[in-house]
This record gives C-alpha cells, structure tokens and sequence, in this order.
C-alpha cells in the first residue's frame, strides 16, 4: 500500500482532551442500539422480584397524592384554584415526579456506571438519555391514573376543563426531560471530582419542588415573588400542563417561551461539560 | 503490510493521592495558567513510575513517550511487571482513559476485552445479556441477531438461555459472556490477561481463539499479559513497559530475552556489584558482601555439567548485632520461578555483633537437576528467621547452566524429554530376561 493513501485513512485518532467542542454526535446516532437496550434493560429489569410490580407506579403518586391533600389541602388550607385537591396535586406530583426522576437519575450516571465506563468505550451520553427514555413508561403509566382520575371528576360534575392545549403535552414532556438532563449531566460531571455535590442533589430537588407550583397554584402566591417562581424554569411547564388537563389558572405564552430558551441553554451547558468530562472522568472518579 | 496502530509520543500522567481540597487549589492554580496562555504547571514535575521508590510529588508518569505501531494482522504482545503501565496503555488504547500527550492512530474498528460481561445484568436472561453485552461493545442488532445461534451454540449454556444469569453458576455466566465476545468481528482485537480467567481449559479457548481471530482471519491481536508463556506462544512481536516507558520493542523472543535480563539485572561475576538496589531486600542489619560460583575445584565456574558439584563463596558483612546467622540459597526455575531451596544452613547460633565480617563456602555435591539455566536466590537472616533481620539477593542472572553431561552416571535422564525438575540416578537391581513364553504356562 502506498504511504501517502494510507495516511489518510485512519479511522480513528485518540488525542490528550483539548477544546470544548469536540462533540460525537454521530456516534450516539451509531450506538443507538444501545440506547435502545439500556432503555429495555430498565423496563425489564426495574420491577424483577418485587411483588407488586409496576403497580408501584401507580402506589407513588396515589400514596404522595393523599399524603398532600391531607397537609396542605386540609391542614395548611392552601387553594387549589377551584380544583379538587386530588387532582390539582397529582397533576403536579406526576410532572415534578418525572423530571426530578430524570435530574436525580442522571446526576449519578459516572459514580453509578464507572465499572461499565472503566471497560468498553461508547458515547457516555447514551446513559443518561436512557434513563430519560425509560423514565417516560413511568410517567405514561401516571398519566393514564391521571386521566382515569379525570374523567371520574368531569362525569361527577366538578369544574375541571380540558382543552385543546393538550396537545402540547409532548411538547411539555421533552422540555422537562430537557431540563432534567441538562442539570443532572452538568451535576454529574462535576460529581465526578468533587463529590459533594451528590450530596446537595437529593434534598436540592426536594427544596427547589417548593419553588415551583406543584403544591400551590401561581395566584396564591404574593404579587412581588411572581418573578421569583416565574425564574424556576419548571413552573411554565407545570402551569401549562394544569391548564391543558385541568383548565385551572391562565396559559402563559412566554412564560413558556422562556422555559425553552433555559432549557437549550442548560442542555447546551450540560453536553459541553459532559462531554469534556467523558474523558478524563476515569481518571477522577 | 500496513500499519493499523500508530502510536506516538503518548505520555500520561496521573495524581496520586487523594482528591481533596487540594484538587481545588491545583484545580484554580492550573486555570490560571492556562488563561496565561502557559503549560499546566503540574505536568512538569511528574516522575517516573516507580511504585517501590518513594516519590517526591503526587504526579507520576504512569506512561512517557511511548512510541511504536502494529502492522495488520499482526499477534502482538504487550509485557510488563505489575505498573509497567500496561493497563494504562489499555485504557488509552481502548478509548477509555485519555492520553495527556501524544497520540494514538487507529485504522479499522476496534474492540477491546478488558473484562468478559461487561454491563451484564444478573436479572436479565441469558438471550437479553446477549444483546445487552453486545450493543455495548459495539455490535449492531441485526449482527447481534444473525450471529445469535453461533453465540448460544458456542457458550454451550444453550438450556438455560431463558434463565436470568444470576441463577447461573459462575462457568456458565463467563462462558456466555465470552462467546459474546468471541463473535465481535473487529478489525483489532484488544485482549487484556485478566480475560484468561478461569480454568485451565477456558484459558486454552481463549487463546485458541485469539490465535484463530488472528490466523485464519486475519486480524490484528493486541495481548496484554505478564504471562510470558502465553505471550510467547501467542505473539510474533512484543514490547516491553517498564515503569512507563518503553524498554524493548521487537520479536517475542528477543524482547523476552530482553525481558528476562532486565528483571534479573543484577550480575554476579568476577565485578559482581552487590551493592545494586534491584532485587535486594533486607533492611541493612546484615549485607553481602560478595558471592561467587565456584566448581568443586575451587575456580569460578557458570556452567556445570548434571552431577557435577557446585560450590557458592559467600562472604557478609554484619552492621548490626545479629542473633546468629542463616544463610539460605536457592536455585528459581524458569518463568514460573518455582522454587529449589538448596540449603536453609545456620552459620552460626551466637550473637554477632556489629562490624563482624564472614566467609563461608558452601558445596552442593552431585547437583542432579534437569539441565537448564536457573536463575540463584540467596539469604542472609537471623537464627530466629525474624524477616526484619534479612538481606536478600532475588532473581540473580549469569544464572548456572546445567547440560546433561558425559559424568551422568546411569541416570534415566535424556536431554530433550520432558523429565521434571529432577535427574535422578538410578540402579538396576535386577533385569532378567526370561525367553520361555507365558502363553505356554496356563497349560
């Protein structure tokens, strides 16, 4: 073979870590048969030896629902806009449950699969998109709960109002899952080398939760902290997500608008890093 | 023939110790060298790696500057103590770790075997493993698909494909995963000896199957080991890390050669330094002063013929007080440095006390053991054999040959069979040879 064809042939070069921006893209599209698997793993294995099995799905938010209503319909007397409590905190418990599931999930993707990491090289992004995707059949099994608890109301005449925003849920879903892989991918990488901030995740989610209307509806809230729940990027999508099931409170465009900018801008923050700490984390971790 | 691997200038450096709030400090400080547009202040104070010497700073090369490449097709073997830097190598080369400086270029697929199963699930059945395990090293599940029955057929575990591989005993699960493994079809194969776990006979497949990967299709083998027997009769060419760099680069058996030397590099003849710090261990209570091989006339002498007598002059010298003296003397065997301990021989009882010196000369008469070159041990240590006391000289080169000689009295010895470690002589008692047939007698 002559000397100068072979020299551009090589199919790979592995260099020291250098820039920000070397992304694989391509290679997560070529490994998406593992993705798929990673996915078919979580749904196989996650309910294995359990009795109940994936009626644990529907126990959660039931048991959390009723725990809610209880403290903060009944105890606390905080409103609910007009609606039954029952469904104005499941519908808040089922959206937050999906997004801090993806943030939590994906926070610990190095600490949690180094010994797969330390092994066989694939795009490391593949992970945590896995557990967004696979956390989706829990959330699908809550939603159909939902709607079952939905109709139930509506034919016993409460004042709840489906509409035609409904149809934005998909569009809600992929920017929670969004905004839960951008800040769990940005919390893992820096887990790696310090690993504090595995500490600070768990109760962090539980703390920012209050922050957002899933306990409360916006107008219970004093007029001069609007802007401060209206920064939390998830009480647009939440908000949005009441009004299109339950008709309750108003439907705020740029709120939402600006739910999406946050979102690629984390995303974004969260690839970069993510992406530069693949490749050194093993030597950290 | 082309080359597949290319592998230039790669050098990685690694921080020892723990991550604490140190890591922050170093963290900001290279930052800020970086802004300054300069190189990052930590790298310029690695060390060699040398896990028995102390070092200075927390950074060590665990490589420098390796340079080499690999040629298509070729079965090439990787050696090197524990911390040469083989793994490290691995790791690079397998995409795992990232190389500090250098690079390595590629052509063609690879797959490398650090470990069988990884990513295996223990609640998951065999027939979903497959698939698991082979979408992560890379396979495709329509390859996965096609090669599915082959895969089964070959781990044998054909029954219990269906069954969870937590319930599987610890053969079948390696079994299954190494098929998995074996039906990876990459253009280089990446190997490391951990893979030759289990017993013997899954080892034998292992390496049966590199060398089919290999032979009968033509792919390129890269094998990590410090098994120089595997290595030997797997690779055609090698190199040799030791402490991070590259030592030797070459055919099996020279760099072998090259290898065996240089972990027996300390010499004794006529200029024996026996003050070298390789191979020696002991705290400096007692020392060495001088060791000679002598034959049963008193000349120095390496090579012996079998049943010759082979004479060792010691001599010592004593630093501090020493509740009497034993001296040890042994002959190691080949690669696997099974041991022959020659003579476990009490100097003296007494107490010795600092500035003493001794001689002593000690004869092995009629040494009958398979000729072959054995590489010495000796010891020096108190009566009580209390290990702090001791001064050892491991792994000796100008080893003493031993060839199957004219002197070999009887002995059932013959050079080229394979006989153990021993020649024994022998003596034939009784040998008649009786003509009249048995066949007759039951009559």
């Amino acid at each position: 073979m002559n000397k100068n064809t072979t020299e551009s042939e090589w199919t790979l070069e592995i260099k020291p870590v250098s820039g920000w921006f070397n992304f694989h893209i391509k290679d997560v599209w070529r490994y998406r048969d593992l993705l798929f698997m990673f996915v078919r793993r979580d749904f196989v294995a996650v309910y294995k030896q359990t009795i109940l099995g994936p009626f644990w799905f529907f126990l959660q938010p039931v048991l959390t629902t009723i725990t809610f209503t209880i403290v903060f319909g009944n105890i606390a007397k905080i409103p609910t806009d007009g609606i039954p409590p029952i469904l104005f905190y499941m519908s808040g418990i089922v959206c937050w449950g999906y997004f801090s599931d993806c943030l939590t999930r994906t926070s610990s993707t190095f600490v949690a699969n180094a010994s797969i990491f330390g092994k066989v090289y694939f795009p490391r992004l593949v992970s945590p998109l896995s557990n967004t995707i696979s956390l989706l059949m829990k959330f699908g099994i809550q939603m159909i709960l939902l709607s079952s608890f939905l109709i139930y109301f509506k034919l016993n005449g409460s004042s709840v109002n489906p509409n035609i925003y409904i149809f934005l849920t998909p569009y809600l879903i992929f920017l929670m899952a969004g905004l839960g892989l951008g800040f769990g991918i940005i919390v893992s990488s820096l887990t790696t080398k310090y690993r504090d901030l595995s500490f600070l995740v768990g109760f962090g989610v539980q703390l920012l939760m209050y922050a957002t209307p899933v306990i409360y509806p916006i107008s219970a809230v004093p007029e001069k902290y609007h802007w401060i729940i209206l920064a939390n990027p998830m009480t647009a999508i939440i908000s949005a997500f009441r009004y299109a099931f339950l008709g309750a409170g108003t439907f705020n465009a740029g709120n939402l608008i600006y739910s999406s900018v946050f979102m690629v801008i984390i995303l974004s923050i969260g690839i970069i890093i993510f992406n530069r700490v693949e490749k050194t984390f093993m030597d950290t971790v | 023939m082309s080359n597949v691997i290319e592998i230039k200038d790669l050098s990685k450096i690694y921080r020892l110790g723990i991550v604490g709030s140190k890591t922050i400090a170093e963290d900001l400080n290279r930052l800020w060298a970086r802004i300054r547009g300069k190189e990052d202040p930590y790298l310029k104070i690695g060390e060699t790696n040398r896990r028995s010497v102390k070092g200075k700073t927390e950074f060590i090369w665990a490589l420098k500057d390796i340079n080499f490449s690999i040629k298509d097709g070729e079965r090439f073997g990787i050696i090197g103590k524990n911390g040469a830097g083989k793994s490290t190598l691995l790791k690079i080369l397998s995409r795992v770790a990232s190389p500090t400086k250098g690079s390595v270029k590629v052509r063609g697929r690879v797959a490398s075997l650090l470990e069988v199963g990884t990513g295996f699930h223990p609640e998951l059945t065999g027939r979903d493993n497959i698939f698991l395990n082979g979408s992560i090293l890379g396979m495709t599940q329509y390859e996965i698909k096609s090669k599915f029955d082959s895969i089964v057929e070959f781990s044998g575990v054909e029954r219990y494909i269906d069954t969870p591989v937590k319930r599987y005993s610890s053969g079948m699960y390696v079994r299954l995963a190494f098929a998995v493994a074996a039906h990876l079809e990459p253009e280089i194969l990446i190997v490391d000896e951990v893979l030759a776990v289990g017993d013997a006979e899954f080892q034998k497949k292992c390496l049966s199957k590199m060398y089919d990967v290999s032979e009968k299709e033509g792919r390129t083998v890269l094998f990590v080991s410090h098994n120089l027997q595997a290595i030997k009769n797997l690779c055609q060419k090698s190199v040799i890390l030791n402490n991070g760099e590259l030592f030797a680069e070459g055919p099996t058996a020279e760099t072998i050669d090259k290898y065996n030397k240089l972990i027996r590099d300390v010499k004794i003849d006529a200029k024996t330094d026996i003050d070298n710090k390789l191979n020696r261990r002991g705290k400096g209570m007692i020392r060495f002063s001088g060791i000679e091989v002598l034959g049963s006339d008193g000349n120095k002498k390496f090579n012996f013929e079998l049943g010759e007598s082979i004479r060792f002059r010691i001599s010592y010298e004593v630093y501090k007080e020493m509740k009497g003296i034993t001296i040890i003397i042994a002959l190691l065997s080949g690669i696997s440095r099974e041991c022959l301990t020659l003579s476990n021989f009490e100097l003296t009882k007494s107490t010795v006390p600092p500035g003493t010196r001794g001689e002593a000369e000690i004869e092995f008469p009629d040494i009958y053991i398979k000729p072959g070159e054995y590489p010495l041990y000796f010891e020096l240590i108190d009566s009580e054999l209390n290990g702090y006391s001791k001064d050892v000289l491991d792994d000796l080169t100008a080893p003493i040959v031993i060839s199957g000689g004219s002197n070999v009295k009887n002995s059932d010895f013959h050079p080229n069979k394979p006989s153990g470690y021993f020649a024994i002589p022998s003596r034939v008692i009784i040998n008649e040879i009786n003509s009249h047939s048995f066949y007759n007698e039951a009559l």
